[in-house]
């Protein structure tokens, strides 16, 4: 039986065992975690530098988002950090050199109430000012980007038009996730799987290092990127995040042939969906309203966006759910994500990210490695720091930007 | 979804309750002796704790009141249910597991403390 199976592909990444110390460690070895470490490596020259993973790489969030990209966020500070990571997506297939099918096929965002109209066109102005592609399109603009949209009059919330940003689109969440890892190990940087961090160590307000459940590890920077468990990380450094975490649900259906060319969110009936280059439809929608860790969530969630997207497109309902499945998602009071140092030395965080954190995997990994490396923000990052929740200057994209990411 | 033992009317499905957070976060006596540092963390800081968790719940499709519970975050079991304004029990504080509990030591219904209730 071996003889006839195909030779294995090489392995894209060692597996080294830990070292005693490294320059920095970075905690949690999914998309934020990944591309932390490249630009650490690439653009601040930080090699000797460790991702330690609890489970194996990309298998959180990384591997459970929807994969939508857009940049199209109402606040210039949304604005200039999405537009970065739009930017660096452009760039990342040929600068990896891996093609994880990046597909800019734009995404349409639905207005159903005056209310979502007037709000979309303040946003394509925000947009339009912040260098930032987006237009507004009529019911029936929408219908020709989108032709199996229902336009008609015969919903309940009837689609009143709708902003369409054309650059925006989707990407293979995995294959990011593993083109990131190649290029970090050519780099020299240990991708630790298996590693789960059971401890930070402190000495008065400084880091030394970190335990985990394969030794301990010296470092003088620490680097948190765990999605969901961040709350559980800060408290063993003692420290306190302004985050609840949330489960997150999605689901595909089975595959079909193309029918579903761009990306179509809408806040008001609450549902987003593109369809996956290999043919499934990929659907999500806003989180179950309790606080949890469990990785699932209630099934009148999906329920909920079954019907929505069943009455925005009509041909969906012979369309059967394949699988649904839930992330855990940090979520901040302002919706808008953390890239900060810490109120300890040596103790950076990246969390809050929310719903939308995939879309922001390169620009947090470019701002975060920024602060690491120089113990301050990049001018991208310096709004998203933890002391915004004291100087009151929020970033609020709760309903500003679109509440679903 | 969840199935969510309302004080006053008897189990019913999560989509009529309304989620309220954290419970026991009081209003702070006098706000104007607060540092920007502590009013920021009664605003945005909530404890955001893994297992058991002491939160606040309504029935707003139902009798709209109000009641606290405490739920594990990662199982979603509730171990207990008992009225705003009263402290949160010990034994589920004490308690590392719900399932534990069940087994080892049978608790008392969950809406114990609310004596008169109409169910």
């Amino acid at each position: 039986m071996a003889d006839q199976l195909p030779e294995h592909p090489d392995f894209l990444w060692r597996n080294p065992e830990p070292k005693k110390s490294y320059e920095a460690v970075i905690i949690g070895g999914g998309g934020h975690g990944l591309a932390t470490a490249y630009y650490l490596a690439k653009d601040h020259g930080m090699t000797n530098i460790a991702i330690l993973e609890r489970g194996w790489l990309a298998g959180g969030n990384m591997a459970r988002n929807t994969t939508i990209i857009r940049s199209n966020y109402l606040w210039d500070e949304s604005a200039a950090m999405y537009e970065k990571s739009l930017k660096l997506w452009e760039q990342l297939p040929e600068e990896l050199d891996y093609d994880f099918l990046f597909s800019q096929r734009g995404v349409l965002n639905l207005a159903h109430t005056l209310q979502d109209v007037r709000e979309s066109q303040r946003r394509v102005n925000a947009n339009a000012l912040n260098g930032v592609d987006a237009e507004w399109l009529d019911p029936e603009q929408v219908k020709e980007v989108c032709p199996i949209i229902n336009i008609g009059d015969d919903l309940r919330y009837p689609v009143m038009g709708g902003t369409y940003q054309p650059r925006a689109g989707i990407a293979k969440h995995d294959h990011v996730a593993w083109a990131f890892a190649r290029k970090c190990d050519e780099m020299g940087v240990d991708i630790i799987q298996n590693c789960e961090v059971t401890g930070i160590e402190r000495i008065g307000d400084k880091v030394v290092g970190v335990e985990t459940n394969r030794g301990n590890i010296a470092t003088e920077k620490v680097a948190m990127c765990v999605a969901g468990d961040s709350s559980v990380l800060a408290d063993m450094a003692g420290i306190r995040l302004p985050i609840q975490s949330h489960p997150l649900q999605a689901l595909v259906s089975e595959l079909f042939e193309p029918v579903h060319p761009t990306v179509v969110m809408s806040n008001h009936v609450h549902v987003y969906v593109s369809q996956a280059h290999k043919g499934e439809l990929v659907m999500g929608a806003g989180v179950d309203s309790y606080n949890g860790y469990g990785q699932r969530g209630g099934f009148h969630v999906i329920e909920e966006q079954l019907a929505a997207a069943v009455e925005l497109f009509p041909i969906f309902a012979r369309a059967h759910v394949l699988r649904t499945w839930g992330g855990i998602v940090d979520v901040t009071l302002d919706a808008s994500p953390i890239v900060s140092k810490t109120e300890v030395a040596g103790l950076y965080a990246n969390c809050g990210w929310g719903t939308g954190g995939f879309k922001g995997t390169p620009a947090a990994g470019f701002t975060f490695a920024h602060t690491i490396a120089n113990d301050e923000p990049h001018p991208l990052n310096a709004p998203y720091a933890l002391d915004r929740f004291e100087t009151g200057h929020l970033i609020d994209e709760h309903g500003a930007a679109a509440v679903a990411h | 979804m969840l199935l969510i033992d309302c004080p006053h009317c008897g189990p019913r499905d999560e989509t009529e309750f309304h989620y309220g957070g954290q419970a026991h976060v009081a209003y702070p006596a006098d706000p104007h002796a607060l540092s920007d540092r502590e009013w920021a963390e009664f605003l945005f800081y909530r404890d955001n704790d893994r297992g058991l968790y002491a939160e606040r719940w309504s029935h707003s499709l139902g009798c709209r009141k109000w009641f606290n519970a405490i739920r594990d975050t990662v199982t979603y079991d509730f171990t207990a249910i008992y009225p705003m304004g009263q402290a949160r029990p010990d034994t589920a504080e004490a308690a590392p597991q719900a399932s534990a509990i069940a087994e080892a030591d049978p608790q008392p219904h969950p809406t114990a403390g609310f004596e008169g209730a109409v169910r």
